[in-house]
């Protein structure tokens, strides 16, 4: 809402000097946040002043335009100039240049004087132009910044003006108001006007508020007027779309008449363009009063005017010239023609005021808020009208703002009222609260005395009663105050006119706590561990593509990964939920790679989600009231589930290369190490497979599972397919894990282990088995075989070739053996090996070299 | 030096002027060496078997019986002067000889190669932890939930009315169908629902996530970003506790001298509700009030969803977004920098913010 201040001073004290700096901060204290100034001599300086045309010679130029030498008097005949400056002529009168041709002599136009600043940082100077010396401009609404109209000058009369000369034309055209620009929260509706701002600005201030509706001089009561019939056969919420419809007709209007500049300005200050002098007046009357009304031409109505729910099929075409299907729940401003506009959202073309307009039919209604968002948001029409409809406007206002319409269509555009008017509907039935005696000041923490609280409640319209049996005040909430319903409305009012920086600081103490949940703490050791062994933290989008899903949230290629799409996405390429999070470190990968970072090792740790079986529930509870269990359940069901997963991917180097050191290529084995190191830190033992995930390289994918078979995760070097297509350097790798499948397979309780202080018994082996046999079976079957002296045992060597038969190769273990009550003899850890080698022969043919 | 020729003359054992001459020249030639090499040289010829001083030991042997006492006494004590020179300058060449190998060994250690990758967290994510550690230590909890979320969750519990201003005003992202009536939370709100629907009053917990809001990516906005919201329940909170709160969380995050403004503000879920500012000192351009957060006392309507009685109880709520946060306290100017994962953004911060 953006506030001219000429026009708050008219109902509140604002101080004469006061800018709207100092309004918005004034205003801040009440709840309306500030958004900006709209200060026109922010960029407009003068001297700005009348002149009148005395002399204009057309002048054909060579290239074929014709400019006109104007003799321009900007001081009145036999007075002196009092201004002075570089090119400024002491007799008066102007020689200036015009391109324009709108005007003729006589004509009083704006004159921009030398030393003059126009928007755009436009600095009027006396120049030498066209062979004659031009000490001024005479300026059109678009260089004064306050019009698009660029066809020709501003000629004064047009305006309904005729200063005299020399007058200071930025007072005359409103130029040294401002307005400021105030955000107002969605439950205040009455706040879209000026009467609820100047109410709001007496509060802050604590001076004296004039209510803009008490000057208006309405009548009682109106009727014989043109006939409305309020007919709504489908309330929504059991609430009539329409409950109160004023009209009143004003007959003899000259619709041409052109609206005075101090309309303008306020307008154009508030953010709205002059169009008309009625509709003017209309836009005018809703932002002093914030009643949404509107001018028909009462000639083009038929019939009576009838308020109603669109019929199947029904269509209107609106102001803007455009035809709109209409809904069966759409409230319908209706005449024996059909739809003369959706109500409280837009009016309809045929019935619009014109230039030949005589007669009008003024609207002040009163909607329901519901019926009126649902109409704006399906026809996406958001307009001045629906904002404050939406919000809710003072039921009582309506004949007020009517009248004062009336008014200004007599005052400016020469009409009559007619005498009879149209006032019909029910009002609603006041809202009475209870305010319990202590209840404000257990809520805020300040004992409030008496008079504070019945003086703000006062202040803010209510009707305050204090109820002497029960100690509690009876509270009627002002008519304008749709918020106001509950005990706790009534106590933020209170603290908000007292001033919520009068609050006090008291700690509350909670109860002793728990701290960090396991999960949480496995978390935060995971990321931390990560970050240690030297990968960088990232946080990508989980808005991802449908071929991103099907790649790499599924391991068997073809397979569709059932995943959860967007109604409504920033961009429809990326219009579902991931179901890993590796696309998006691809992306960040590319990103730092076009910007010249190719050695990389990135991770995150965020959520997947996996929609399987119900999705959501068809309907949700109301709200104000817990809802059963078996909705809860329900409730609870529908979401899907979203596991934490952590990804890693590593490009490039791993480490960057220097003097004396030579950087290593990450490969496959490092996407699988540092998935153990999760596990590691987790206390998980990850079994390792040989995998298979369309996302990976066929031959060099590690499937990752847990003890239990629960497959968690895989690692190893991406598909060289899919690195080319995503433009990733060849031998990329990248592992992903559930993370939150692992937190759960952490053990509760690690029990110890006996440690043995006898001497160690070392053992080697090679042992030669088929190439396809993997070296994790073989020393899965040695230490099955050694039995219980065996303490570990590691692969330390791989061979192939010269020596080892064509599809085998040579696995070099070293087997570690200790007792826990004696020292080995030799023959004992050779035995122990001996039974090793025969489980690894007999399971896989092994042979020892 | 000396050279020892042979056939030169051997010094009779018994003549002390002789002996002592070979010491002399003995120790002169000690002291002269200037390597252990030389002083290998020096030991052959003054103390090996065809040195003077050996020959004349040797010589004692064919002494009459009573002259061998003094003879031996003489050399004894010749051959000991030498020896410990010796010793004592081969310690000194010794020590000379170590000290240049030290010295040859010098590297340029700002040559140094950086062989271990340095990891870095991501900024957002230490903040979230530091802010969730912050209320731990006050005895909060953290508690979590999902970021798809049903919409009642989302919006009905927390007192959005259907068809009220307020729930578009959030920009929502809604999932497909519409009829299952699934959304992207827009804030972490519904933990807070959840938490009253799962634990018992009175309530201490702080919900961190991830959130949602159909903005495109620009310098002051991200379609994801990060929240932390508090929510207290208890007998008898009042707003004095939501600001006594608030005051210690800001002077634990910003230092002793932070100072918070409370300014009313609308929100479906409180009644009263209040904008947050902090007093920011060390601001770009000057000290002023910064829009943290919003806050308020929970409204009834929210406790009722829940299945807790109003008049029984009342609670506080509060939330913060963390970029935001991040972005005035540690001056990050554009919220793309936190979005796009330049390594050097993270790398830049390290393991600390």
């Amino acid at each position: 809402m953006r506030i001219p201040l000429s026009w708050l001073r008219e109902f509140a004290q604002v101080p004469a000097d006061a800018t709207a700096e100092d309004v918005m901060a004034e205003l801040v204290k009440v709840g309306f946040e500030e958004e900006a100034v709209h200060r026109p001599t922010d960029e407009l300086k003068g001297p700005i002043v009348v002149g009148q045309v005395l002399s204009l010679v057309k002048e054909p130029q060579s290239n074929g335009k014709t400019i006109n030498w104007c003799q321009v008097r900007v001081v009145p005949e036999g007075q002196e100039q009092t201004l002075t400056g570089k090119g400024i002529d002491p007799s008066g009168v102007q020689g200036i240049i015009c391109g324009a041709h709108n005007f003729v002599e006589g004509d009083k136009v704006v004159v921009t004087l030398p030393g003059a600043v126009l928007p755009g940082d436009f600095h009027i100077s006396a120049r030498k132009t066209y062979g004659h010396l031009s000490a001024g401009m005479i300026a059109s609404v678009r260089e004064l910044g306050i019009g698009e109209d660029h066809d020709g000058i501003l000629v004064l009369s047009r305006i309904g003006l005729d200063p005299e000369i020399g007058t200071d034309a930025m007072t005359l055209l409103g130029l040294y108001d401002e307005a400021a620009e105030i955000n107002v929260t969605p439950d205040r509706g009455y706040a879209f006007s000026i009467r609820g701002v100047a109410r709001e600005y007496a509060h802050a201030t604590g001076t004296v508020f004039t209510d803009p509706a008490a000057k208006v001089n309405a009548p009682a009561a109106l009727s014989g007027g043109y006939g409305v019939k309020l007919n709504d056969d489908a309330p929504i919420y059991g609430k009539p779309g329409c409950d109160r419809f004023v009209a009143r007709t004003v007959r003899g209007v000259d619709a041409t008449r052109p609206t005075p500049p101090w309309m303008v300005s306020r307008l154009r200050l508030a953010g709205i363009r002059s169009i008309s002098l009625p509709v003017d007046i209309s836009n005018y009357v809703m932002l002093e009063l914030g009643q949404p009304n509107h001018c028909y031409d009462l000639d083009k109505l038929s019939g009576d005017i009838v308020v109603r729910r669109a019929v199947a099929g029904e269509k209107i075409t609106t102001l803007d010239d455009k035809v709109r299907a209409l809904d069966v729940e759409d409230l319908l401003i209706t005449d024996d023609s059909g739809a003369i506009g959706i109500a409280g959202v837009m009016g309809g073309a045929n019935t619009e005021v014109s230039d030949s307009t005589t007669n009008i039919l003024v609207e002040a209604a009163h909607f329901d808020e519901v019926s009126i968002g649902r109409s704006r948001r399906r026809h996406k029409l958001p307009s001045e009208a629906s904002k404050r409809f939406e919000r809710g406007v003072d039921w009582q206002v309506a004949n007020v703002a009517a009248q004062r319409v009336v008014d200004l269509l007599v005052e400016l555009a020469g009409g009559t009222a007619d005498e009879a008017g149209t006032d019909v509907g029910t009002a609603p039935d006041a809202v009475t609260i209870e305010l319990p005696a202590g209840y404000a000041a257990s809520r805020i923490g300040i004992d409030f005395t008496e008079e504070q609280i019945t003086g703000s409640l006062k202040d803010l319209g209510a009707i305050v009663l204090k109820d002497e049996v029960g100690g509690s005040y009876v509270v009627t909430a002002p008519s304008w105050r749709n918020d106001l319903e509950t005990k706790e409305d009534l106590s933020e009012e209170i603290a908000r006119l007292f001033g919520y920086d009068n609050i006090p600081a008291t700690l509350p103490v909670a109860p002793p706590g728990r701290g960090l949940t396991r999960t949480q703490q496995q978390k935060r050791r995971v990321v931390q561990a990560l970050a240690d062994a030297g990968l960088t933290e990232v946080l990508s989008y989980p808005f991802v593509s449908k071929s991103a899903n099907d790649t790499f949230g599924v391991a068997e290629e073809g397979a569709a990964r059932t995943a959860l799409k967007l109604a409504n996405p920033i961009s429809e390429e990326h219009g579902y939920l991931r179901t890993s999070v590796l696309p998006g470190l691809i992306e960040v990968a590319r990103r730092n790679h076009s910007r010249g970072f190719r050695d990389l090792a990135l991770f995150e740790a965020g959520s997947v989600f996996l929609p399987d079986g119900q999705l959501g529930t068809a309907s949700i509870p109301p709200l104000g009231v817990k809802p059963s269990d078996e909705v809860l359940d329900g409730l609870y069901d529908g979401v899907p589930d979203q596991p934490l997963h952590i990804a890693a991917v590593l490009t490039g180097h791993d480490s960057p290369a220097a003097a004396a050191h030579t950087p290593r290529a990450w490969d496959w084995a490092d996407a699988l190490d540092i998935a153990r190191l999760v596990g590691d830190v987790l206390g998980v033992e990850l079994v390792v497979r040989q995998g298979s995930h369309q996302a990976f390289h066929p031959g060099r994918a590690a499937q990752l599972a847990l003890r239990s078979g629960d497959v968690v995760g895989y690692a190893g070097e991406l598909h060289p397919k899919l690195l080319a297509a995503h433009d990733m350097p060849a031998r990329s790798v990248a592992l992903e894990l559930n993370a939150d499948a692992l937190f759960d397979a952490a053990p509760d309780v690690i029990v110890a282990k006996h440690i043995s202080g006898f001497p160690v018994a070392t053992q080697d082996v090679a042992l030669v088995v088929p190439q396809d046999v993997p070296a994790d079976a073989v020393l899965a079957a040695l230490r099955e075989g050694a039995g219980e002296l065996l303490e570990d045992v590691a692969l330390f060597d791989v061979y192939a070739g010269q020596g080892i038969e064509d599809g085998k190769k040579s696995l070099a273990f070293g087997l570690r053996f200790r007792a826990t009550d004696r020292t080995l003899t030799a023959d004992e850890a050779s035995e122990a090996r001996e039974a090793a080698v025969a489980v690894a022969a007999e399971r896989f043919g092994a042979v020892q070299r | 030096m000396t050279d020892t020729l042979p056939g030169a003359a051997i010094p009779n054992p018994l003549d002390e002027a002789a002996i002592t001459a070979a010491v002399e020249d003995a120790v002169a030639a000690i002291a002269a060496a200037s390597s252990l090499e030389e002083l290998k040289a020096v030991r052959l010829a003054h103390t090996g078997e065809k040195s003077p001083l050996s020959l004349a030991n040797r010589e004692i042997g064919s002494l009459p019986k009573e002259q061998k006492a003094a003879a031996g006494k003489l050399m004894g004590s010749s051959r000991g002067r030498v020896n410990q020179a010796l010793a004592a300058r081969t310690a000194v060449l010794e020590a000379e000889n170590d000290a240049r190998i030290l010295v040859e060994e010098t590297v340029d250690v700002t040559a140094a190669p950086r062989r271990r990758r340095a990891g870095a967290r991501h900024p957002l994510s230490t903040l979230q932890d530091r802010v969730a550690d912050i209320f731990v230590g006050m005895g909060w909890e953290i508690a979590e939930g999902p970021e798809v979320e049903s919409e009642w969750f989302n919006f009905d519990a927390l007192n959005f009315k259907p068809d009220h201003p307020a729930r578009e005003m959030q920009d929502t992202f809604f999932v497909e169908p519409p009829e299952a009536h699934l959304l992207m939370r827009t804030h972490t709100s519904p933990v807070q629902v959840r938490s009253m629907l799962e634990r018992e009053v009175p309530i201490y917990v702080l919900c961190p996530g991830k959130v949602f809001r159909t903005d495109e990516l620009d310098a002051t906005h991200t379609p994801v970003f990060h929240q932390f919201e508090g929510l207290a329940i208890d007998k008898k909170l009042s707003m004095a506790d939501l600001r006594g709160t608030l005051e210690h969380f800001a002077r634990q995050m910003f230092g002793d001298e932070a100072q918070i403004r409370l300014r009313p503000n609308y929100f479906p879920f409180t009644e009263p509700s209040a904008e947050l500012d902090i007093w920011h000192p060390g601001a770009k351009g000057g000290p002023r009030w910064i829009e943290w957060g919003g806050c308020g006392m929970v409204n009834p309507n929210v406790l009722r969803a829940a299945g807790i009685d109003p008049d029984e109880y009342s609670g506080f709520a509060f939330g913060m977004g963390i970029e935001r946060t991040l972005m005035f306290r540690n001056e990050v100017g554009d919220m793309r920098d936190m979005i796009e994962g330049d390594v050097r953004f993270s790398e830049h911060f390290g393991m600390e913010i």
